[in-house]
């Protein structure tokens, strides 16, 4: 029962944005740049779906749930999906695909670089997010979608590279990363797990 | 393209006369609403009658472009002071207090002095300038802006020989400006300009927008605006002028050298070390449009800057 909720919660979550965001546009509320403030608010969608999909795990040894794992896919696709309106959104509205400056800034503008370069990196992992992919690839697909914490870490850079002066949410956003990093790299290494079951003295079944 | 002064408007860019009587008359009011203004009402928001917007619509502008809506002037705007987001300074700026205001003209001059407000504004001195914006970000807009040349304010002070640049300044007052509680840029904001540069006619310190006196979001009471460099050169709120000998550190520079110089020309073939300065966002256009040199301003201004490398000099 609590996992059909968790999953309309999270269906809920990933829809609210765009809900959001058709509104302020039909309502005129985006401002007087709204291409821009469409931009920079699907940046920030994608940016937090990434960061709740790798935090995913953690929690799920954290508060004992295993079966909120169920949830960490359509998070994730959630964060490609915004993370291609993004895309498209400078592509198309900003640029009006003027390709001949598209391909100028992925070049030369080192921000855009590596925001590109996250998206390109999170698109094999979007193909391989079925089961099917998952029978197939086995041990293989545990290493491939280890490119999330790849290309979350780009996005983050690319954020506080795109900032003119006010550098807090970026940081922000790379303590975060940080500390899911720490917490990956000691959980690969089996430590976590170990004081974790330790301290689980309860059953929650 | 000359920007001449009030009065020489072609008369194929006039208004119908039914809108738009008569132009010292219309300045007139304006100069009237903002002395009137700086009798103490504090706000710097709408004082005058509302048809004032509505001629504005219909003027077209000296430069044959469109008008950027006057909602759009004053609700997106980078003023730090009242937080770092376009719409913050709008949400914020209620803080300030416009009126009483002085400003402090001294350094290498004969004349220093304290002024306020209404030593510059007179009826009669008060022009209408309808230029173009240039942010350094890329987005651009056209605003009618009310003001007087700079140099007024220069040939009276009587800088001495050894003045080379004009440095500006911003209040610094936490509470009027909750923004300056945070270190993003160092305050209070310093700009400055090279002596001739202040003195050039485009030069303008603006005292009202859209016939209104200038909203708080805007810089009120009184701000600087050089329709040839990067908005941020538009120092808002002006407490300070000094003359000085040495250049100026204006605080985008010090914030970030390589990015942000002192001059700020307005350049598409010298990108920001982050972005291509080659387009622009005009508001309101979907598409964006090249960006001229010197914001379009270069006959009028390129000869300040002969012989001058603007790669390294940006």
């Amino acid at each position: 029962m609590r996992l059909i909720v968790l999953r309309l919660v999270t269906w809920f979550a990933g829809l609210m944005p765009t809900v959001w965001l058709v509104w302020r546009f039909l309502d005129d509320r985006l401002g007087a740049n709204p291409i821009e403030e469409i931009l920079h608010r699907l940046g920030d969608i994608s940016l937090i779906f990434l960061l709740v999909t790798l935090a995913i795990t953690p929690l799920r040894a954290v508060i004992g749930w295993n079966e909120i794992i169920k949830i960490r896919r359509p998070l994730g696709l959630f964060g490609f999906f915004y993370l291609t309106m993004h895309f498209l959104t400078y592509a198309v509205l900003d640029q009006t695909l003027d390709f001949e400056f598209i391909i100028e800034d992925v070049l030369e503008r080192p921000y855009i670089s590596i925001g590109f370069t996250a998206w390109i990196l999170l698109i094999p992992l979007a193909i391989t997010s079925t089961k099917g992919w998952i029978r197939r690839l086995g041990k293989r697909w545990k290493k491939l979608h280890r490119l999330a914490y790849v290309a979350t870490i780009m996005g983050v850079v690319h954020f506080y590279w795109q900032v003119k002066a006010d550098t807090y949410w970026p940081t922000l956003a790379a303590m975060l990363i940080t500390v899911l990093m720490i917490y990956r790299i000691r959980s690969s290494r089996g430590r976590w797990r170990h004081k974790l079951g330790k301290l689980r003295t309860v059953d929650r079944g | 393209m000359l920007i001449g002064k009030s009065g020489k408007i072609p008369s194929s860019e006039m208004t119908p006369e039914g809108v738009y009587v008569n132009r010292r008359e219309f300045i007139g009011k304006s100069a009237a609403v903002v002395a009137g203004a700086s009798m103490g009402s504090g706000i710097g928001g709408s004082i005058g009658p509302e048809n004032f917007q509505k001629d504005w619509s219909k003027v077209r502008s000296e430069l044959d472009e469109e008008l950027t809506p006057f909602d759009d002037v004053t609700s997106y705007n980078n003023f730090y002071e009242f937080g770092t987001g376009k719409s913050d300074p709008v949400r914020n700026a209620h803080t300030l207090r416009p009126r009483p205001w002085t400003i402090e003209v001294g350094g290498l001059c004969d004349n220093p002095g304290t002024y306020g407000l209404e030593d510059f504004i007179k009826p009669g001195n008060i022009e209408d300038r309808v230029y173009r914006m240039r942010c350094v970000e890329a987005w651009s807009m056209v605003i009618p802006w009310q003001g007087f040349s700079l140099k007024d304010v220069i040939d009276q002070a009587k800088p001495s020989g050894s003045a080379r640049f004009v440095e500006f300044r911003t209040l610094h007052d936490l509470e009027q400006m909750p923004g300056q509680r945070y270190g993003v840029l160092r305050w209070p904001y310093v700009e400055g300009l090279r002596l001739d540069e202040a003195r050039h006619p485009l030069t303008m310190l603006i005292t009202g927008v859209y016939g209104k006196t200038l909203p708080n979001q805007n810089g009120a009471p009184i701000r600087l605006v050089v329709p040839w460099k990067y908005g941020f050169k538009g120092i808002k709120s002006i407490v300070s002028m000094r003359f000085l000998e040495q250049m100026p550190m204006n605080t985008w520079k010090r914030s970030a050298s390589h990015e942000y110089g002192f001059y700020a020309n307005v350049n598409p073939d010298v990108p920001h070390p982050r972005w291509s300065q080659a387009r622009e966002r005009r508001i309101g256009e979907f598409r964006r449009r090249r960006t001229l040199m010197f914001n379009g301003y270069a006959d009028e201004v390129a000869s300040l800057y002969s012989g001058m490398d603007l790669r390294t000099h940006y």
